[in-house]
């Protein structure tokens, strides 16, 4: 499989308007901040819900609570897969989630497995109200009856491409781009 | 996404045989996993479905009861065969056990055994991962793992680091296990114990030998005494408990003249008053019992780690194993 140059979807102030209004309407959604909860998927998912978290912060004036989830432990592949993956560090506000809204966040919408490993490991936290799901990305393709409530850019894509969301503190840059991998030549 | 971390193959039977990559591979991975003893349901689902033997030919509590929680709190099926209970009382030798226990489908064994080579040896012979929690006096890696993940929370580094491992080395797997892990993170190691519990040649090892206490805590960032075997008084090795703890016993007395602040660790079960007194087991400089806390965390991740697995390996082994 050959990479070629990858085609930017959205560029930084695209990502940064989006983020922006993903944050209003989750504040929307929750009928303002109280007893909200951001947290965002290990890696980017947490750079995200930062940017999230500042944006409401900044609107609203309020300390809103955050955290991280690594969702390794949860996932299905793990008797599949060869060699184990590294495990990152769950951070949840020591608040708790129990009745409280959370707002899962994550880079990238695909086959729902994630996301479906985060609710997992979420209820083993506690019992929130509500969980609601903000991706940046939905690119279709589910496997599992998984929707986000709340979305950056809905993209409809080839299943061999793929949808890199980069952010500063990993990849250097805040983008959404498109790794168009040729299909494979039989 | 997921990048892989280092695999450490099929078993774990002693730090000799990892790199420094492995060893530290295992001490990052085991920081999640603290997080996971702290929380309200105490249990992550990674080896579901997974059946566990611990084999504990020899007595112990707490590193089985740390096994069996770090299994536990990982979602795995757990069986607990001690020597009273088992066959080997009736003259069945350890891979018949292990055997008979693979034809009823188990995936992991975890054994104690007081023949040193125990782990390696049922280890090449079957195709369930092995992990040594303590054969004979070769290695006792867990507990080096633990001891080392617990001096790099505290001081943050291992590498430069003066350790020195205060008792009966010429017996002890743990003492075995932390000079080889300790000298592959690029600590220097001193021992410190009366000649006759000192292995001869250990200098050869790469490490500092000190006769007298009072020099290795002068010496030393970190003091990690180990228990005096009270059995090894009947074997003439110290003439009194009384003298060993007059000589070698670390007290607050002694710190008290260090340069600097010793983090001290102790592996328990501990004699208070015979290698360590009281005063300073629990005070301020002690980390024994964060070293047992760690030990839950260091064993979820080599745990974790093997059933990762080397799938070639298990089937070599399944078909290629020696018949004894």
């Amino acid at each position: 499989m050959a990479e070629v140059q990858p085609v930017t979807l959205m560029d930084e102030r695209a990502v940064e308007r989006a983020l922006a209004r993903m944050a209003r309407e989750i504040v929307e959604r929750n009928e303002g901040v109280d007893d909200l909860v951001l947290l965002g998927i290990q890696r980017r998912g947490v750079e995200l819900a930062d940017r999230i978290r500042k944006s409401i912060e900044a609107e609203e004036g309020e300390r809103i609570l955050s955290g991280a989830l690594d969702i390794t432990l949860y996932r299905d592949d793990l008797a599949t897969i060869g060699p184990r993956p590294v495990v990152g560090e769950s951070n949840l506000p020591i608040e708790g989630v129990d009745d409280r809204t959370v707002v899962v966040v994550d880079d990238v919408l695909f086959t729902g497995r994630t996301i479906r490993a985060a609710m997992n490991e979420l209820m083993d936290w506690g019992r929130p109200a509500r969980i609601l799901l903000c991706v940046l990305v939905d690119r279709g393709g589910r496997e599992l009856p998984i929707q986000p409530d709340i979305v950056g850019r809905a993209v409809a894509i080839l299943p061999h491409q793929r949808v890199d969301v980069r952010v500063p503190e990993v990849d250097g840059h805040l983008a959404v781009e498109l790794a168009a991998t040729r299909p494979e030549v039989a | 996404m997921s990048r892989p971390a280092f695999s450490l193959g099929k078993d774990l039977v002693g730090l000799e045989d990892l790199s420094a990559e492995q060893i530290r591979s295992i001490l990052d991975t085991a920081e999640p996993f603290k997080e996971v003893s702290e929380r309200r349901i105490k249990k992550v689902p990674v080896l579901r479905g997974k059946t566990i033997v611990n084999l504990f030919m020899e007595p112990s509590t707490r590193t089985r009861i740390s096994f069996e929680f770090a299994e536990k709190r990982l979602s795995a099926d757990t069986v607990n065969i001690g020597a009273t209970e088992s066959s080997v009382v009736k003259g069945e030798t350890l891979v018949d056990t292990a055997r008979n226990l693979e034809a009823m489908r188990i995936d992991m064994v975890v054994i104690r055994h007081g023949s040193s080579g125990a782990a390696g040896f049922l280890a090449d012979r079957i195709p369930s991962n092995v992990v040594n929690a303590g054969d004979g006096s070769h290695e006792h890696p867990t507990q080096a793992l633990l001891d080392l993940l617990t001096i790099r929370d505290k001081l943050e580094r291992i590498e430069g680091l003066k350790v020195c491992i205060v008792g009966d080395i010429l017996h002890s797997r743990v003492a075995r296990s932390n000079i080889f892990g300790l000298l592959k993170l690029g600590a220097e190691v001193g021992v410190c114990g009366p000649m006759t519990l000192l292995p001869l040649g250990i200098d050869a090892l790469g490490v500092k030998v000190f006769r007298r206490v009072e020099e290795a805590i002068e010496w030393a960032d970190v003091l990690n005494v180990l228990r005096l075997q009270l059995e090894r008084m009947k074997g003439g090795f110290v003439p009194s408990l009384r003298e060993y703890n007059r000589v070698y016993g670390v007290s607050t007395r002694r710190l008290e003249k260090a340069p600097r602040d010793l983090l001290v660790l102790h592996p328990g079960p501990m004699n208070r008053g015979v290698e360590i007194d009281s005063d300073v087991a629990d005070g301020p400089q002690s980390v024994i019992l964060k070293q047992v806390t760690n030990g839950v965390a260091v064993r979820m991740a080599v745990l974790y780690l093997l059933a990762g697995g080397v799938p070639e390996k298990a089937e070599a082994a399944k078909t290629g194993g020696g018949v004894e």
